[in-house]
């Protein structure tokens, strides 16, 4: 933990209201000022006590901290250093390690997490039983959501019209799963934008899940980058935020090798909306008479800063009406793994979501990420709320570009 | 039986922490510079809760602070290393809001702008805004008797709490109201930096949100320029809601910080907003406008919405912490100067900078001439940490020759407490310490902040004479 980093800290508190553990809990400790004071002592050489890893486990990597801090403190460097420390440092219990490595067995692996997915009904069924094995097993069924049909993407979908860019397409790994309908959007908006879209075949996982849980993604990355360095392609649009995070920090995660930090800074990683917003609208937009409410992704947000092209594009679209979800920089608890691994906060915060979002009264939930959208649904089922529609960004601009007139 | 065993009885395990690693995060509040782990933390939910932690002090002997949100600037949460720390932040509900009577009544632990938020959306605002209120508590604000820009206008929280329920030193719930007869408690526990006990519910002054309100943004030259443009404003009888002052390496972190796009060649920017009906606020508008022109304003941006607004209160508000941007460590300074004393102070300041090779970056409430000037150092360089604490002082000194004082709004705190006898006589002080002595006879109340020399209760104050002459 780089102690010129930690120094940028001046203590002034700023980060705290959007912090959502202190938020839940109103402790120092687990505040963003608190835990950069806990690297601090760590730096000092006071141990990695289970105290101490257990406030940085806690912090759920959401980065409202970032944007709410005037000095510019990079917290969110801080805590990706942290976490490789936590994991060497401290010995976690045997249930808890058995169920961290059946996690990361299983998400960043497009493939098995499609084998699973017969399953992921009987899974909801199972839940209360495999909550009293381990409180993950429970979250991760609960979670899961019901199956889709998938078919592949085609390997390119060519520009409408006057072809105006290349671009290469991940598909992510649980947007690939589970929401295979966001990626044929994605690809058709960009399509009739005028971009050529390549779609690699045999994606693997852009290493978002390791790089926010402290482990290793630089095998991950590399990967990536080969596959659309082979497509040809030098900017990947990106429809997932947790993904499009982890990509934009590649040449900090290949550092110490000055050939791949070379390739990674080559490489040019946008999320959707800010590319279609660089970009400039061409195709019509048709009418969509909806009230929708805006779900602000941490990592869209907070780690990339993508805040106002969202609202931008659905803004233009004829007859829809955007609304805020007050406490709107307050994470809804999926970050990534979190749901999993820390379910207790995590269901509070979701609720928390889920009851701002059904105040705006809005027809449907406008989500970026498929975690939050997994995470906030679930909040929704678990509190017998009416389920809300959610769709994508792409989902929406799909409908409106393709004249459909409503979305499902 | 310890005081532990008591605390232990009194929480749950979750709510009384004693981890060394855990105690230590709350060593300091917004001053780095002095800390102490407490000997243990405990956090209340209840005014109950506050009570029996207090009572239970009394009667092991224990001395215990208050801490809020952990902002303050002077040290006044400032733990001891022998007392109980008792944290509000989880005491953060809004109990009530009553439209019709306009106020409004909270715990301890919710921040200022929480109370504006809640109210907002039906038109109305809890007026003292510190710079710090998306984070600071209603509690520390009442403690620090807090300001913020808009107290030019409408006074400090002084003039917005109309009541307390207070838990005092021996642990008794006692109500405290404007309109209570006899002293006024009400004003003497309003900035009394913990030492009166702890603010468990606040009643507080809710305000009608002005019919317009219109932010200016104007840039000078140099920092006199500016400086007499406020005097101007100022004598032509006009009351502006706020008038803030930033000189150029104020403008310059803010800049850094959050791209608050002030003119980047100026010396001195102005802020000053105006509020009330919308004739009165646009004809002082065109006033203010001439004149700034009229004192060398070079450009002036009136904000056209209220995302304009923010952004030029935005570059002003972080403008404390955006310092951090431009230099490694800094100290925020509060002091106050007669306005009409404003550029003598200055130069003042500037003749400290030449003279110790220290940088000073200035932000001021310059409508009631409350100076913050930012000492900035280096604090991995030898001696500059030592300089700059010298600086620091000596401009105290400075705004005490001219008739000013120590604080304007972050308090005396353990920071200042040294201070005190070069503004104050012994006479004055032993008075104080016996307003205190009557609520805190034990002394277990922050021991050791705002005097210089703590006296035990039970001795008579030496009462002498005390000349100006000898404040210096
Ligand atoms: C960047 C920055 C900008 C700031 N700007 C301003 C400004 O513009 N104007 C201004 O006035 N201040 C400002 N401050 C200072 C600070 O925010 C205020 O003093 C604030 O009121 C402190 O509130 P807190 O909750 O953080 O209190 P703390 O720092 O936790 O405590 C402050 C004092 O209050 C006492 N206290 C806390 N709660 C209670 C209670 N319930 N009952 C009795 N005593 C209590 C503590 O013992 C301590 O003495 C700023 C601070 C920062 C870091
Ligand atoms: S990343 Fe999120 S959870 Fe972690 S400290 Fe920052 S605001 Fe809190
Ligand atoms: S806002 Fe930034 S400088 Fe202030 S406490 Fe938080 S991280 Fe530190």
């Amino acid at each position: 933990m780089d102690p010129e980093l930690i120094k940028d800290c001046v203590h002034c508190g700023f980060c705290l209201p959007t912090c959502p553990t202190y938020v839940l809990w109103g402790e120092e400790m687990d505040s963003p000022r608190g835990r950069i004071h806990l690297m601090a002592q760590h730096n000092e050489g006071v141990p990695m006590s289970p105290e101490m890893a257990g406030h940085f486990d806690a912090c759920l990597g959401c980065m409202a901290c970032v944007t709410a801090c005037p000095s510019g403190v990079q917290y969110d460097r801080l805590i990706e250093h942290t976490r490789p420390v936590v994991e060497r440092e401290h010995t976690r219990e045997p249930r808890d390690r058995a169920v961290r490595a059946l996690v990361f067995a299983l998400f960043p692996y497009p493939r098995r997490l499609r084998l699973v997915k017969p399953f992921t009904r009987l899974n909801r069924r199972l839940a209360p039983f495999l909550e009293r094995v381990h409180p993950t097993l429970g979250a991760l069924a609960e979670l899961t959501p019901p199956r889709s049909r998938t078919r592949p993407l085609p390997a390119l979908v060519r520009a409408r019209g006057r072809r105006r860019a290349r671009v290469g397409l991940l598909t992510g790994c649980v947007q690939g799963a589970f929401f295979p309908d966001v990626n044929r959007a994605t690809a058709r908006v960009l399509a009739l934008e005028g971009c050529d879209v390549v779609i690699p075949r045999g994606q693997g996982c852009c290493g978002a899940l390791s790089l926010h849980s402290g482990y290793d993604a630089r095998t991950f990355a590399k990967k990536t980058i080969a596959t659309f360095e082979k497509a040809g392609v030098d900017t990947v649009v990106v429809n997932a935020a947790g993904c499009g995070s982890s990509m934009k920090d590649y040449a900090d995660v290949l550092a110490d090798d000055p050939d791949w930090r070379l390739r990674a800074s080559r490489l040019k990683v946008r999320d959707l909306a800010e590319y279609l917003v660089e970009l400039g609208p061409v195709a019509e937009r048709h009418p969509l008479p909806l009230t929708v409410a805006y779900h602000d992704a941490c990592h869209l947000a907070h780690a990339q800063g993508v805040r106002a092209q969202p609202r931008e594009l659905l803004g233009e679209i004829p007859d829809l009406k955007v609304r805020e979800i007050s406490e709107s920089a307050i994470c809804c608890g999926s970050a990534g793994t979190y749901n999993l691994f820390q379910p207790a906060p995590a269901r509070e915060l979701g609720e928390r979501k889920a009851v701002r979002v059904e105040e705006t009264g809005a027809d449907l939930l406008v989500s970026a990420n498929p975690g939050c959208t997994m995470q906030i649904t679930t909040a929704m089922r678990r509190l017998g709320r009416p389920p809300i529609p959610v769709a994508h960004t792409a989902q929406v601009l799909d409908a409106s570009l393709r004249g459909l007139g409503t979305v499902r | 039986m310890t005081v532990f065993d008591r605390l232990e009885a009194i929480f749950p395990p979750d709510r009384v922490i004693t981890d060394p690693v855990r105690l230590r995060t709350y060593e300091c509040d917004g001053l780095t510079y002095h800390r102490a782990t407490p000997m243990v933390v405990v956090l209340p939910e209840t005014a109950a809760e506050v009570a029996a932690v207090v009572k239970a002090c009394a009667e092991f002997g224990v001395p215990f602070v208050a801490r809020g949100s952990g902002t303050g600037l002077s040290g006044g949460a400032l733990p001891r290393s022998d007392g109980v720390l008792i944290v509000t932040s989880r005491m953060r509900r809004i109990l009530s809001v009553d439209l019709d009577r306009r106020q409004a009544v909270v715990e301890p632990g919710v921040t200022n702008l929480a109370i504006t938020e809640a109210v907002r959306d039906q038109g109305y605002y809890y007026a003292p805004d510190p710079s710090s209120q998306q984070i600071c508590s209603i509690g520390g604000n009442v403690a620090e008797n807090s300001g913020g820009a808009h107290c030019l206008k409408y006074g400090f929280t002084v003039n917005h709490v109309q009541a307390l329920e207070i838990v005092t030193p021996d642990g008794e719930i006692v109500e405290i109201s404007e309109d209570d007869f006899g002293y006024d408690l009400l004003g003497a526990f309003v900035g009394s930096e913990g030492t009166l006990g702890i603010a468990t519910k606040i009643t507080v002054r809710l305000m009608r949100a002005p019919e317009a309100v219109t932010t200016l943004l104007a840039a000078f030259e140099t920092i006199e320029a500016g400086g007499q443009a406020v005097s101007s404003i100022v004598g032509a009888g006009i009351l502006p809601a706020a008038i803030e002052m930033m000189d150029a390496l104020a403008i310059e972190a803010a800049e850094a910080a959050v791209s608050c796009g002030y003119p980047a060649d100026a010396g001195a920017v102005l802020i000053v907003e105006l509020d009330g009906p919308t004739p009165d606020v646009e004809s002082q508008l065109a006033e203010v406008i001439a004149i700034c022109v009229a004192t060398g304003s070079f450009e002036q941006r009136v904000a056209a919405s209220a995302e304009e607004r923010a952004k030029i209160w935005k570059g002003r508000k972080s403008a404390f912490a955006a310092v951090g941007r431009i230099s490694p460590a800094y100290i925020v300074q509060d002091g106050v100067v007669p306005r009409t004393c404003l550029g003598e102070v200055l130069a003042g300041i500037d003749a400290l900078q030449t003279e110790f090779g220290i940088r000073v970056a200035n932000v001021f409430h310059a409508g009631d001439g409350n100076l913050h000037p930012l000492v900035l150092f280096d604090d991995t360089a030898p001696g500059e940490g030592e300089r700059a604490e010298v600086v620091s002082g000596r401009i105290l000194d400075l705004c005490i020759l001219h008739g000013g004082s120590i604080t304007g709004e972050h308090g005396v705190g353990v920071d200042k407490a040294r201070y005190m006898p070069r503004m104050f006589t012994d006479a004055d002080l032993d008075t104080m310490q016996r307003v205190r002595c009557a609520f805190d006879p034990g002394g277990r109340s922050n021991p050791g902040k705002v005097f210089p020399t703590p006296r035990l209760c039970g001795e008579v104050p030496r009462v002498r004479k005390g000349s100006p002459g000898e404040i210096f």
